[in-house]
């Protein structure tokens, strides 16, 4: 059984009548980068800052490395906070606001020294020692804050969006380095964001919060693979979602018909005649043809195609107006905008999401 | 030649119009109604008296001698207690109360603060007078106490260091709550909570974060308390009876009673000076435009 380093059971959280954190299960293991990942309001900072201690749970247990934390205060827990808006003391320099954590701890002046100088090496802000908060820009204010908040050497340090505020290039550069840096020092971050390809670029598990409920928790891979639910697969990643009921189970392979008109087959597991299932297939193993296909009859109209550089975007829409997205590597010169095409898939490309309750 | 010259003149006349136009009625104002009188002040303070109690214009020094009688200094040093206690209790008071209204949501701090500045609002000598009232040895405290027994003879509440300080407090009390206000309500409550995070306990948090990051209020509620405090002379004397003499009546009586203008600007000139130190500090302390922001 791997350790868990922070658990956190049945915790709920109030803000007045709102509801914000229902009934939350989640265990973070020891060393794993673990991002919650959900709309704007889902309830992703007040879970960090229960954490942290800044907000207390109304209800429910937390634990910090097996012990629980509910009755400490912030500076008595062993965990670290990178905000979003760094929150640099801006009367302090650099080395003092990096220095923070030990003085107030009282380490020897010698040691902080050390210590300061193995941090500004490990977020490459050599030199910069003398400098007031201000004078920084916007990235090497964030090296700040994380050397700030790892000089404690904490076990858990959790970050708040902390790339919310650079611009695109240089947040994939310190999405690279702060995994980099996460599997170096092998420290527990438990990361915020609302962006889904942060959060499968860098975590090793992400949990998907919706309205303060976790909708699935798992590997990258897993959940763009196998989302489970609607909202998952419409949160991670881009994908075609088609409502229908069971009507005949053979093996793995499952034949529906469409809430809408038509019908579709697909691999799935757990499912029986009667059933409500939704497919969802990604834009890339979106098949089409100009004849119906056995086993399908899902049509379409093709609206645009439109390309990226990296790929061309056919867009079509369903008879009942869904819009289906088809993505491909190469252009296909036998479609025109107007035509009609036939959707369908292999069946293992495509995923049965029970409908969630 | 004489043309280009004009030219030039013209331009920079020209050029500058805008600031002229703004800066010059108030610049003028300020020289004819402050520069003016501080250099004939200034000026005084080294002339002697005449036996009418007008000025002899021949140069001296001794009005600045006379202020080193033991007499003087005793009201200087007075003066300058009476002022750094109710400062430091205006801060004292000022900075918990400032503290609290400004963790309130922004309507009812506004509110709160109106309630501050409401002393400030009543006619001040009104108020003072009514604490004569309040305070006199068959007023209604005195009677309190007496009635329940918590003294046995009046208390002799008026007419001492103690009611001007009162009196001081209440005058100043808005003046101070106001600048620390500001501060507090702008300081960034994530870096109160970044300071915890990093294992700092209020006390250490309250003297690394808040205190250094509140500073210009601070600064600037003892430059609002301290000055005026050290200067106003009538709350001395509607509630000090005379008995509590300042430099501030000490100025006054100068030049309206004794009329010895010479001294009376010699004493003003070292106000003057004491309140410069304490701009000096402040400015040492925060930058301009936080004092901006101050006032
Ligand atoms: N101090 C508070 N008082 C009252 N309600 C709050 C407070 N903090 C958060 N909330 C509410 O709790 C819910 C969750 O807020 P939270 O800040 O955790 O969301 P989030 O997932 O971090 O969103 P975002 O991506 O926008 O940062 C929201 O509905 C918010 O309005
Ligand atoms: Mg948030």
């Amino acid at each position: 059984m791997a350790e868990h380093i922070v658990q956190l059971e049945k915790v709920n959280k109030y803000f007045g009548d709102n509801h914000v954190i229902q009934d939350l299960y989640l265990n973070i293991e020891q060393g794993e980068f673990l991002t919650l990942l959900g709309p704007s309001g889902c309830g992703k900072t007040t879970i960090l800052r229960m954490i942290a201690g800044f907000e207390e749970a109304t209800n429910g247990m937390i634990k910090v490395e097996g012990e629980r934390v509910e009755d400490k205060e912030p500076f008595e827990r062993n965990v670290n906070t990178v905000f979003q808006s760094y929150a640099l003391f801006p009367h302090m320099t650099v080395y003092d606001n990096i220095a923070y954590g030990l003085t107030v701890a009282k380490v020897p002046k010698d040691e902080i020294k050390e210590r300061v100088k193995e941090m500004l090496e490990l977020v490459q802000l050599m030199g910069f020692e003398g400098r007031k908060p201000d004078m920084m820009s916007g990235g090497q204010k964030q090296r700040v804050a994380i050397a700030r908040a790892l000089i404690n050497r904490p076990k858990v340090l959790l970050l708040d969006e902390p790339l919310g505020a650079l611009d695109l290039q240089l947040r994939k550069q310190m999405q690279i380095e702060l995994k980099r840096l996460q599997q170096k020092l092998n420290i527990t971050f438990v990361y915020v964001t609302h962006d889904q390809e942060e959060a499968m670029t860098m975590s090793d598990r992400i949990a998907v919060l919706q309205k303060g409920v976790i909708e699935q928790l798992d590997t990258p891979d897993e959940i763009y693979k196998h989302p489970a639910s609607k909202f998952v697969a419409n949160f991670i990643g881009e994908s075609n979602l088609f409502d229908g009921v069971v009507e005949s189970v053979d093996g793995n392979t499952v034949c529906a018909k469409l809430v809408d008109g038509g019908r579709m087959k697909l691999d799935a597991e757990g499912f029986s005649a009667g059933d409500a299932i939704t497919a969802c297939v990604r834009p890339e193993v979106m098949g089409y043809s100009l004849e119906p296909v056995e086993g399908f009859d899902i049509k379409a109209t093709v609206k645009n195609v439109i390309f990226i550089g990296s790929q061309y975007k056919m867009y079509a829409f369903l008879d009942n107006g869904q819009e289906i997205k088809i993505n491909r590597t190469k252009q296909d010169s036998n479609v025109r905008e107007g035509d009609t095409i036939w959707l369908h898939w292999e069946n293992d490309d495509a995923y049965g999401i029970k409908e969630s309750v | 030649m004489e043309d280009t010259i004009k030219t030039k003149r013209m331009s920079w006349g020209r050029r500058n119009a805008p600031a002229i136009a703004t800066a010059g009625p108030v610049s003028f104002w300020m020289i004819v109604f402050v520069l003016l009188p501080m250099i004939y002040v200034v000026v005084i303070s080294f002339m002697s008296r005449n036996v009418y109690g007008g000025i002899d214009f021949t140069f001296t020094l001794a009005n600045y001698k006379e202020m080193m009688e033991p007499l003087y200094l005793k009201v200087i040093w007075k003066s300058f207690k009476l002022a750094v206690l109710t400062t430091v209790i205006c801060l004292l008071l000022g900075y918990p109360l400032a503290y609290y209204i400004a963790g309130k949501p922004s309507a009812t701090a506004a509110k709160l603060i109106m309630l501050v500045m409401i002393p400030y609002w009543t006619n001040s000598l009104v108020r003072l007078y009514s604490y004569n009232l309040l305070g006199a040895t068959n007023g209604p405290i005195n009677n309190f106490l007496l009635k329940i027994g918590a003294i046995e003879a009046p208390l002799d509440l008026l007419y001492s260091d103690g009611i001007v300080i009162v009196g001081l407090l209440t005058a100043m009390l808005p003046f101070s709550v106001l600048p620390l206000y500001t501060s507090i309500e702008k300081l960034d409550k994530s870096l109160l909570e970044a300071s915890k995070d990093l294992g700092a306990n209020a006390f250490t948090t309250f003297r690394k974060v808040t205190i250094p990051l509140t500073m210009p209020g601070i600064v600037g509620c003892i430059l609002l308390v301290f000055i005026p405090s050290l200067g106003m002379y009538y709350v001395p004397e509607a509630l000090g009876g005379g008995k509590v003499m300042l430099i501030g009546s000490l100025i006054r009586n100068q030049f309206l009673v004794t009329k010895n203008w010479p001294f009376g600007a010699s004493l003003a000139i070292l106000m003057i000076l004491m309140t410069l130190i304490m701009m000096w500090i402040y400015t040492r302390v925060a930058s301009l435009d936080d004092l901006e922001e101050v006032f």
